[in-house]
């Protein structure tokens, strides 16, 4: 992949109509909008922000690995993560579980935002990035507040923490093992994928591009 | 690849009187519309930013919040009928004690380390905007970064506490529940993440000159 950097705007570029020009979202500097090839990538001179990064099919690949993330989320919800066998009994613990490990008290709370932090946001976000995203990979218009529900998933982005989630759960499998035997059931496995799918997903996000796509064709 | 030879210097969009949306980079021209044309993002002029009243809002709560979360139990444990608590810092000890070392340090880093650095970092970036400091603008953007990064990160001991009180149920020898602590734990990380997100980083930018790194 190629990597450059942009040159700013020059000075007799005061005419030029603001539609072909980019800000940096993050620091302001002004370049003239540039026919970045595909697979390249355009950074920020000053900040180093990604300004556009254009790949052919991306919006086809997207989809197809935000279903892909999809259908894991689902495994990873009903499956068990952890197995813990002590005294000779088994227990299965999934992320149901754990968010109904709370169900009592003020840690009802607690539940419905670790409950949310781990499945509820990655899947809205999953969702909003199909409902926005599969209309564009036919070339058809944009559907129904395409740019509300963009706006929203972008968002929610910080807090989706399924990442931080598999973490955890390799903390907690440290932390018992003194008391118990534990071991790392499908649901974890599933969890592992769908982190390493979702970052996939995310070096293939243009916003740019989405955002110029979504205009263009809303019009 | 930088191509460094041709260092041109560099013009924001307010130098030449445009508005550039802060999401999605779109510029406008005079008059500005109250959002932004492509994205409905509303577009305001950096002059009048109140972002930090926000920064500073979320950031106090997330302090207050993490006060409770140090001193009441993170965790309740009860085995053969004897029962014990432990606080964060306790816990990392325990670890320590049972010479789970790693599990120590990623506990120390996620739930003491890195919120106490970012309250300072969050505090020394709103300060040094607001008294216009234009030394050290990229130092400064990166520390930005890195805050946004990793704040998330200190969930890590919550998720911990709910899993493990998941797992040891009744059924087993032992039992363990969440103390007060994790719920002003988790809402301290997450008041000090939205005072993060309120700070507008153009502001880094603002005060700075537009040179070359
Ligand atoms: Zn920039
Ligand atoms: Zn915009």
């Amino acid at each position: 992949m190629q990597d450059f950097t942009l040159n700013p705007s020059d000075r007799s570029a005061s005419g030029t109509d603001p539609e072909d020009m980019i800000a940096c979202p993050t620091c302001d500097a002004l370049y003239r909008l540039p026919d970045v090839a595909k697979g390249s990538r355009a950074r920020c001179r000053r900040c180093h922000t990604t300004l556009t990064a254009p790949r052919d099919g991306a919006m086809t690949q997207i989809v197809m690995l935000a279903g892909t993330s999809f259908i894991l989320m689902l495994a990873g919800v009903f499956f068990p993560f952890l197995e813990l066998t002590a005294a000779g009994r088994t227990q299965r613990s999934s992320i149901l579980d754990v968010a109904l490990a709370y169900s009592d008290g003020p840690f009802v709370g607690l539940a419905i935002a670790v409950g949310a932090l781990i499945v509820i946001v990655p899947l809205l976000r999953l969702l909003a990035l199909i409902y926005v995203l599969a209309p564009m990979a036919f070339g058809w218009r944009p559907a129904r507040d395409a740019i509300a529900v963009f706006r929203f998933s972008e968002r929610i982005k910080p807090w989706s923490m399924a990442e931080i989630f598999i973490v955890s759960v390799a903390i907690s499998l440290i932390k018992v093992a003194g008391l118990a035997h534990l071991s790392l059931g499908p649901a974890f496995w599933a969890f592992v994928v769908l982190v390493f799918v979702t970052a996939l997903k995310d070096t293939f996000m243009c916003r740019l591009t989405i955002w110029k796509t979504l205009e263009q064709r809303s019009h | 690849m930088e191509n460094a030879g041709t260092a041109q210097p560099l013009i924001t969009a307010r130098d030449r009187g445009l508005v550039g949306c802060p999401n999605c980079g779109r510029v406008h021209s005079a008059p500005v519309p109250a959002v932004c044309v492509r994205c409905s993002e509303p577009l305001r002029d950096i002059a009048h930013d109140r972002s930090l009243q926000r920064v500073w809002a979320w950031l106090a709560a997330g302090l207050i919040a993490y006060i409770p979360a140090n001193i009441y139990p993170m965790l309740r444990t009860e085995s053969l009928g004897r029962s014990s608590e432990s606080t964060i810092l306790e816990g990392v000890v325990e670890l320590i004690q049972h010479e789970s070392y790693f599990v120590a340090l990623v506990v120390f880093t996620a739930s003491i380390a890195i919120p106490i650095s970012k309250f300072f970092a969050i505090i020394y970036l709103a300060l040094s905007v607001q008294r216009k400091v234009r030394q050290g603008v990229h130092n400064r953007y990166r520390l930005y970064e890195v805050v946004e990064f990793i704040g998330r990160w200190s969930m890590v001991d919550v998720f911990v506490v709910a899993i493990l009180a998941a797992l040891v149920q009744l059924d087993f020898a032992a039992t363990v529940n969440p103390g007060i602590a994790a719920i002003s734990f988790a809402l301290s990380v997450a008041f000090t993440m939205l005072s993060a997100q309120s700070f507008n980083p153009k502001l880094i930018w603002e005060s700075g000159e537009l040179s070359q790194p």
